[in-house]
Protein backbone atom coordinates (compact mmCIF):
# COMPACT_ATOMS: atom_id res chain seq x y z
CA UNK A 1 0.00 0.00 0.00
CA UNK A 2 0.99 3.14 -0.77
CA UNK A 3 2.12 5.52 2.29
CA UNK A 4 -0.08 8.17 1.28
CA UNK A 5 -2.99 6.12 1.12
CA UNK A 6 -5.41 5.64 3.85
CA UNK A 7 -6.36 3.11 5.49
CA UNK A 8 -10.04 1.74 5.08
CA UNK A 9 -12.14 -1.43 6.97
CA UNK A 10 -10.24 -3.47 4.54
CA UNK A 11 -6.91 -2.89 5.69
CA UNK A 12 -7.75 -4.06 9.31
CA UNK A 13 -8.76 -7.80 9.38
CA UNK A 14 -8.57 -9.26 12.64
CA UNK A 15 -4.60 -10.10 14.01
CA UNK A 16 -3.60 -6.62 12.43
CA UNK A 17 -1.11 -5.12 14.80
CA UNK A 18 -0.31 -0.84 15.22
CA UNK A 19 2.70 0.08 17.77
CA UNK A 20 1.78 2.68 20.00
CA UNK A 21 4.88 4.90 21.27
CA UNK A 22 7.37 5.04 22.67
CA UNK A 23 6.18 7.87 24.67
CA UNK A 24 7.84 9.41 28.03
CA UNK A 25 6.33 10.90 30.11
CA UNK A 26 7.14 13.93 32.26
CA UNK A 27 6.75 15.44 35.67
CA UNK A 28 5.59 18.83 33.83
CA UNK A 29 2.77 17.17 31.65
CA UNK A 30 1.49 15.26 34.33
CA UNK A 31 1.24 18.38 36.82
CA UNK A 32 -0.10 19.88 33.66
CA UNK A 33 -2.68 17.92 32.85
CA UNK A 34 -4.01 17.36 36.31
CA UNK A 35 -3.83 21.11 37.41
CA UNK A 36 -6.67 21.11 34.71
CA UNK A 37 -8.34 18.14 35.21
CA UNK A 38 -7.42 16.25 38.14
CA UNK A 39 -6.15 18.50 41.04
CA UNK A 40 -5.68 15.33 43.62
CA UNK A 41 -2.14 15.59 45.42
CA UNK A 42 -0.82 12.13 43.67
CA UNK A 43 -0.91 13.95 40.37
CA UNK A 44 0.81 17.22 41.36
CA UNK A 45 3.15 16.44 44.10
CA UNK A 46 6.45 13.95 44.18
CA UNK A 47 6.20 14.00 47.46
CA UNK A 48 2.20 13.40 47.80
CA UNK A 49 2.52 10.86 45.12
CA UNK A 50 5.22 8.98 47.06
CA UNK A 51 3.28 8.50 50.25
CA UNK A 52 0.22 7.77 48.37
CA UNK A 53 -1.13 4.10 47.16
CA UNK A 54 0.46 5.23 43.93
CA UNK A 55 4.05 5.32 45.14
CA UNK A 56 5.02 8.31 43.44
CA UNK A 57 4.02 11.74 41.08
CA UNK A 58 2.16 9.34 39.28
CA UNK A 59 -0.25 10.94 35.43
CA UNK A 60 -4.02 10.86 36.43
CA UNK A 61 -5.72 7.59 34.93
CA UNK A 62 -7.39 10.38 32.19
CA UNK A 63 -4.01 11.78 31.48
CA UNK A 64 -3.16 8.10 30.28
CA UNK A 65 -5.88 7.66 28.00
CA UNK A 66 -5.27 11.03 26.49
CA UNK A 67 -1.74 10.00 26.42
CA UNK A 68 -3.19 6.66 24.64
CA UNK A 69 -5.21 8.54 22.07
CA UNK A 70 -2.41 10.46 21.09
CA UNK A 71 -0.30 7.42 20.50
CA UNK A 72 -3.31 6.19 17.95
CA UNK A 73 -3.42 9.50 16.12
CA UNK A 74 0.38 9.20 15.71
CA UNK A 75 0.28 5.59 14.25
CA UNK A 76 -2.65 4.90 12.54
CA UNK A 77 -5.62 6.82 13.57
CA UNK A 78 -4.56 10.21 11.58
CA UNK A 79 -4.20 8.40 8.27
CA UNK A 80 -7.20 5.77 8.75
CA UNK A 81 -10.47 6.40 7.31
CA UNK A 82 -12.24 6.35 10.66
CA UNK A 83 -15.26 8.13 11.50
CA UNK A 84 -15.22 8.04 15.48
CA UNK A 85 -15.92 5.80 17.93
CA UNK A 86 -19.01 5.09 19.66
CA UNK A 87 -17.33 4.03 22.99
CA UNK A 88 -14.98 2.36 25.29
CA UNK A 89 -15.96 -1.32 26.28
CA UNK A 90 -13.22 -0.86 29.33
CA UNK A 91 -9.92 1.03 30.09
CA UNK A 92 -8.01 -1.03 33.35
CA UNK A 93 -5.69 1.19 34.63
CA UNK A 94 -3.41 -1.82 35.84
CA UNK A 95 -0.21 0.00 37.41
CA UNK A 96 0.61 3.90 38.40
CA UNK A 97 2.16 5.56 35.23
CA UNK A 98 4.75 7.13 37.08
CA UNK A 99 6.85 10.83 35.93
CA UNK A 100 9.99 9.56 33.94
CA UNK A 101 8.05 6.66 32.71
CA UNK A 102 8.39 5.60 28.96
CA UNK A 103 4.98 4.02 27.41
CA UNK A 104 4.97 1.33 24.21
CA UNK A 105 2.63 -1.33 23.58
CA UNK A 106 0.39 -1.95 20.45
CA UNK A 107 -3.07 -1.83 19.33
CA UNK A 108 -4.50 -5.10 17.84
CA UNK A 109 -7.91 -5.42 15.75
CA UNK A 110 -10.09 -8.17 17.40
CA UNK A 111 -12.93 -8.13 15.09
CA UNK A 112 -13.82 -6.47 12.17
CA UNK A 113 -17.37 -6.48 10.83
CA UNK A 114 -19.74 -4.47 8.48
CA UNK A 115 -22.51 -2.32 9.73
CA UNK A 116 -25.70 -3.38 8.73
CA UNK A 117 -27.36 -0.24 9.69
CA UNK A 118 -24.98 1.92 7.68
CA UNK A 119 -23.77 1.11 4.41
CA UNK A 120 -20.16 1.51 3.39
CA UNK A 121 -19.12 1.79 7.44
CA UNK A 122 -17.20 -1.32 9.29
CA UNK A 123 -17.17 -1.66 13.21
CA UNK A 124 -13.46 -2.60 13.75
CA UNK A 125 -13.20 -4.03 17.80
CA UNK A 126 -9.60 -2.72 18.83
CA UNK A 127 -7.78 -3.73 22.05
CA UNK A 128 -5.07 -1.77 23.29
CA UNK A 129 -2.32 -2.08 25.34
CA UNK A 130 0.05 -0.38 26.97
CA UNK A 131 3.68 -0.95 29.06
CA UNK A 132 6.44 0.93 31.06
CA UNK A 133 10.06 0.89 30.52
CA UNK A 134 10.07 -2.69 32.39
CA UNK A 135 7.49 -4.10 30.24
CA UNK A 136 4.77 -4.16 33.35
CA UNK A 137 1.42 -3.56 32.07
CA UNK A 138 0.17 0.27 33.21
CA UNK A 139 -3.22 0.18 31.02
CA UNK A 140 -5.47 -2.44 28.70
CA UNK A 141 -8.57 -1.23 27.03
CA UNK A 142 -10.41 -2.58 24.31
CA UNK A 143 -13.08 -0.18 22.03
CA UNK A 144 -14.91 -0.10 18.85
CA UNK A 145 -14.11 2.38 15.78
CA UNK A 146 -16.02 3.06 12.68
CA UNK A 147 -13.86 2.41 9.41
CA UNK A 148 -14.81 3.56 5.49
CA UNK A 149 -14.57 0.58 3.55
CA UNK A 150 -12.78 1.28 0.58
CA UNK A 151 -14.80 2.91 -2.17
CA UNK A 152 -15.58 0.32 -5.00
CA UNK A 153 -13.69 2.69 -7.88
CA UNK A 154 -10.25 2.34 -6.01
CA UNK A 155 -10.97 -0.97 -4.76
CA UNK A 156 -8.17 -2.45 -7.42
CA UNK A 157 -5.71 -0.02 -6.41
CA UNK B 1 -16.44 2.64 59.68
CA UNK B 2 -18.86 5.57 59.02
CA UNK B 3 -20.27 5.29 55.34
CA UNK B 4 -21.55 8.77 54.81
CA UNK B 5 -25.24 9.09 53.68
CA UNK B 6 -24.20 10.93 50.29
CA UNK B 7 -22.74 7.53 49.69
CA UNK B 8 -25.85 5.48 50.13
CA UNK B 9 -26.51 3.51 46.74
CA UNK B 10 -28.49 5.66 44.02
CA UNK B 11 -27.29 8.73 46.00
CA UNK B 12 -27.17 11.24 42.91
CA UNK B 13 -25.18 14.36 42.88
CA UNK B 14 -25.33 17.03 39.90
CA UNK B 15 -21.56 18.20 39.49
CA UNK B 16 -22.60 21.30 37.84
CA UNK B 17 -21.49 22.19 33.86
CA UNK B 18 -19.18 22.96 32.00
CA UNK B 19 -18.68 25.48 28.60
CA UNK B 20 -16.42 24.08 25.78
CA UNK B 21 -15.08 27.06 24.41
CA UNK B 22 -13.69 26.56 20.47
CA UNK B 23 -10.72 27.66 22.39
CA UNK B 24 -10.04 24.87 25.52
CA UNK B 25 -11.59 22.03 22.54
CA UNK B 26 -8.20 23.08 19.64
CA UNK B 27 -6.39 23.25 22.83
CA UNK B 28 -6.88 19.90 23.86
CA UNK B 29 -6.75 17.96 20.70
CA UNK B 30 -3.41 19.81 19.74
CA UNK B 31 -2.19 17.78 22.36
CA UNK B 32 -3.78 14.37 22.59
CA UNK B 33 -6.36 14.14 19.71
CA UNK B 34 -5.31 15.54 16.50
CA UNK B 35 -7.77 14.80 14.42
CA UNK B 36 -9.59 17.70 12.00
CA UNK B 37 -12.98 17.65 13.61
CA UNK B 38 -11.28 18.16 17.11
CA UNK B 39 -8.89 21.20 15.98
CA UNK B 40 -10.20 22.95 12.83
CA UNK B 41 -13.56 24.74 12.56
CA UNK B 42 -13.75 25.10 8.74
CA UNK B 43 -12.28 21.30 8.32
CA UNK B 44 -14.80 20.22 10.50
CA UNK B 45 -17.89 21.37 8.54
CA UNK B 46 -17.22 18.03 6.10
CA UNK B 47 -16.23 15.46 8.24
CA UNK B 48 -18.93 13.23 9.69
CA UNK B 49 -19.51 15.43 12.90
CA UNK B 50 -20.25 18.53 10.90
CA UNK B 51 -18.88 20.82 12.93
CA UNK B 52 -15.92 21.49 15.60
CA UNK B 53 -16.52 18.76 18.52
CA UNK B 54 -14.92 17.74 21.56
CA UNK B 55 -12.44 14.91 21.76
CA UNK B 56 -14.57 12.42 23.39
CA UNK B 57 -11.44 12.28 26.49
CA UNK B 58 -11.91 15.53 27.01
CA UNK B 59 -15.42 15.61 27.70
CA UNK B 60 -15.01 12.71 29.94
CA UNK B 61 -11.36 14.07 31.60
CA UNK B 62 -13.72 17.55 32.62
CA UNK B 63 -16.26 14.86 34.65
CA UNK B 64 -13.35 14.60 36.92
CA UNK B 65 -12.52 17.81 37.12
CA UNK B 66 -16.15 18.38 37.87
CA UNK B 67 -16.45 15.29 40.36
CA UNK B 68 -13.26 16.83 42.37
CA UNK B 69 -14.66 19.89 42.80
CA UNK B 70 -18.00 18.72 43.80
CA UNK B 71 -16.06 16.51 46.28
CA UNK B 72 -14.19 19.85 47.65
CA UNK B 73 -17.57 21.25 48.51
CA UNK B 74 -19.23 18.48 50.21
CA UNK B 75 -15.66 17.58 51.99
CA UNK B 76 -16.20 21.84 53.25
CA UNK B 77 -20.06 20.99 54.14
CA UNK B 78 -18.66 17.59 56.42
CA UNK B 79 -15.81 19.87 57.73
CA UNK B 80 -18.04 22.82 58.76
CA UNK B 81 -20.64 20.55 60.42
CA UNK B 82 -17.43 18.43 62.37
CA UNK B 83 -18.12 15.27 60.04
CA UNK B 84 -15.04 13.21 59.73
CA UNK B 85 -14.24 12.70 55.64
CA UNK B 86 -13.94 10.05 53.54
CA UNK B 87 -10.16 9.64 51.75
CA UNK B 88 -10.57 8.99 47.75
CA UNK B 89 -7.75 6.68 45.95
CA UNK B 90 -6.76 5.75 43.00
CA UNK B 91 -9.25 4.26 40.10
CA UNK B 92 -9.00 0.72 39.17
CA UNK B 93 -10.83 2.02 35.78
CA UNK B 94 -14.25 2.18 34.21
CA UNK B 95 -16.15 0.36 31.33
CA UNK B 96 -19.42 1.19 29.51
CA UNK B 97 -18.53 4.57 28.30
CA UNK B 98 -20.47 5.90 25.33
CA UNK B 99 -20.46 9.37 23.84
CA UNK B 100 -23.76 9.67 22.16
CA UNK B 101 -23.54 13.11 20.71
CA UNK B 102 -20.73 15.11 19.71
CA UNK B 103 -20.05 18.13 22.36
CA UNK B 104 -19.63 21.04 19.96
CA UNK B 105 -17.89 24.43 20.32
CA UNK B 106 -20.15 26.37 22.67
CA UNK B 107 -22.24 23.47 24.28
CA UNK B 108 -22.65 23.59 27.68
CA UNK B 109 -22.42 19.51 29.39
CA UNK B 110 -23.93 19.02 32.61
CA UNK B 111 -22.80 16.24 34.54
CA UNK B 112 -23.96 14.43 37.11
CA UNK B 113 -23.02 10.62 39.46
CA UNK B 114 -24.83 8.32 40.83
CA UNK B 115 -24.07 5.76 43.80
CA UNK B 116 -24.40 2.04 42.68
CA UNK B 117 -22.56 0.73 46.12
CA UNK B 118 -19.81 0.53 47.93
CA UNK B 119 -17.83 -3.38 49.05
CA UNK B 120 -14.72 -3.34 51.70
CA UNK B 121 -11.29 -4.28 49.67
CA UNK B 122 -10.31 -7.66 51.08
CA UNK B 123 -6.83 -6.64 49.71
CA UNK B 124 -6.24 -2.96 51.84
CA UNK B 125 -7.86 -3.53 55.59
CA UNK B 126 -9.61 -0.18 55.81
CA UNK B 127 -10.75 0.31 51.84
CA UNK B 128 -13.76 0.36 50.08
CA UNK B 129 -14.37 0.35 46.14
CA UNK B 130 -17.13 2.90 45.22
CA UNK B 131 -18.78 1.94 41.94
CA UNK B 132 -20.35 5.00 40.15
CA UNK B 133 -22.35 5.55 37.22
CA UNK B 134 -21.78 8.91 35.09
CA UNK B 135 -24.03 11.08 32.89
CA UNK B 136 -23.27 13.92 31.05
CA UNK B 137 -26.14 15.83 29.43
CA UNK B 138 -26.40 18.65 26.72
CA UNK B 139 -28.52 22.05 27.64
CA UNK B 140 -31.78 20.11 25.81
CA UNK B 141 -31.02 17.28 28.72
CA UNK B 142 -30.13 14.79 25.83
CA UNK B 143 -27.64 12.23 27.28
CA UNK B 144 -24.27 12.95 25.39
CA UNK B 145 -21.88 10.41 27.55
CA UNK B 146 -22.18 7.64 30.70
CA UNK B 147 -19.55 5.21 32.35
CA UNK B 148 -19.26 3.18 34.89
CA UNK B 149 -16.43 3.58 37.05
CA UNK B 150 -14.94 2.52 40.28
CA UNK B 151 -12.47 4.35 42.73
CA UNK B 152 -10.92 3.06 46.25
CA UNK B 153 -12.27 5.24 49.21
CA UNK B 154 -11.84 4.78 53.03
CA UNK B 155 -14.84 5.78 55.16
CA UNK B 156 -13.72 7.13 58.58
CA UNK B 157 -13.37 4.62 61.33
CA UNK B 158 -15.84 5.44 64.14
CA UNK B 159 -13.28 4.99 66.67
CA UNK B 160 -11.11 8.04 65.46
CA UNK B 161 -11.87 10.36 67.43
CA UNK B 162 -10.70 8.24 70.74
Amino acid sequence: MPKDEFLHFEDMSPGTVFPLGPKSVSADEIISFAMEFDPQPMHLDEEAGRNSILGGLAASGWHSCAMMMRMMTDSYLLRTAAEGAPGVDFVKWRKPVLAGDVLQGETRVLDARESKSRPGIGIVSLRHELRNQNGETVLESENPVMVRLRPAETAQS
Amino acid sequence: MIIDQAFEPGTRQELGGHVFTAEAIIDFARQFDPQRFHLDAESAKDSVFGGLCASGWHTAATWMKLNLASNAIEAKKAQDEGRALPEFGPSPGFRNLRWFKPVYAGDEIFYSRTIRGTRPLASRPGWSILELSSEARDSQGELVMSFDSAALIRFPEAADTE
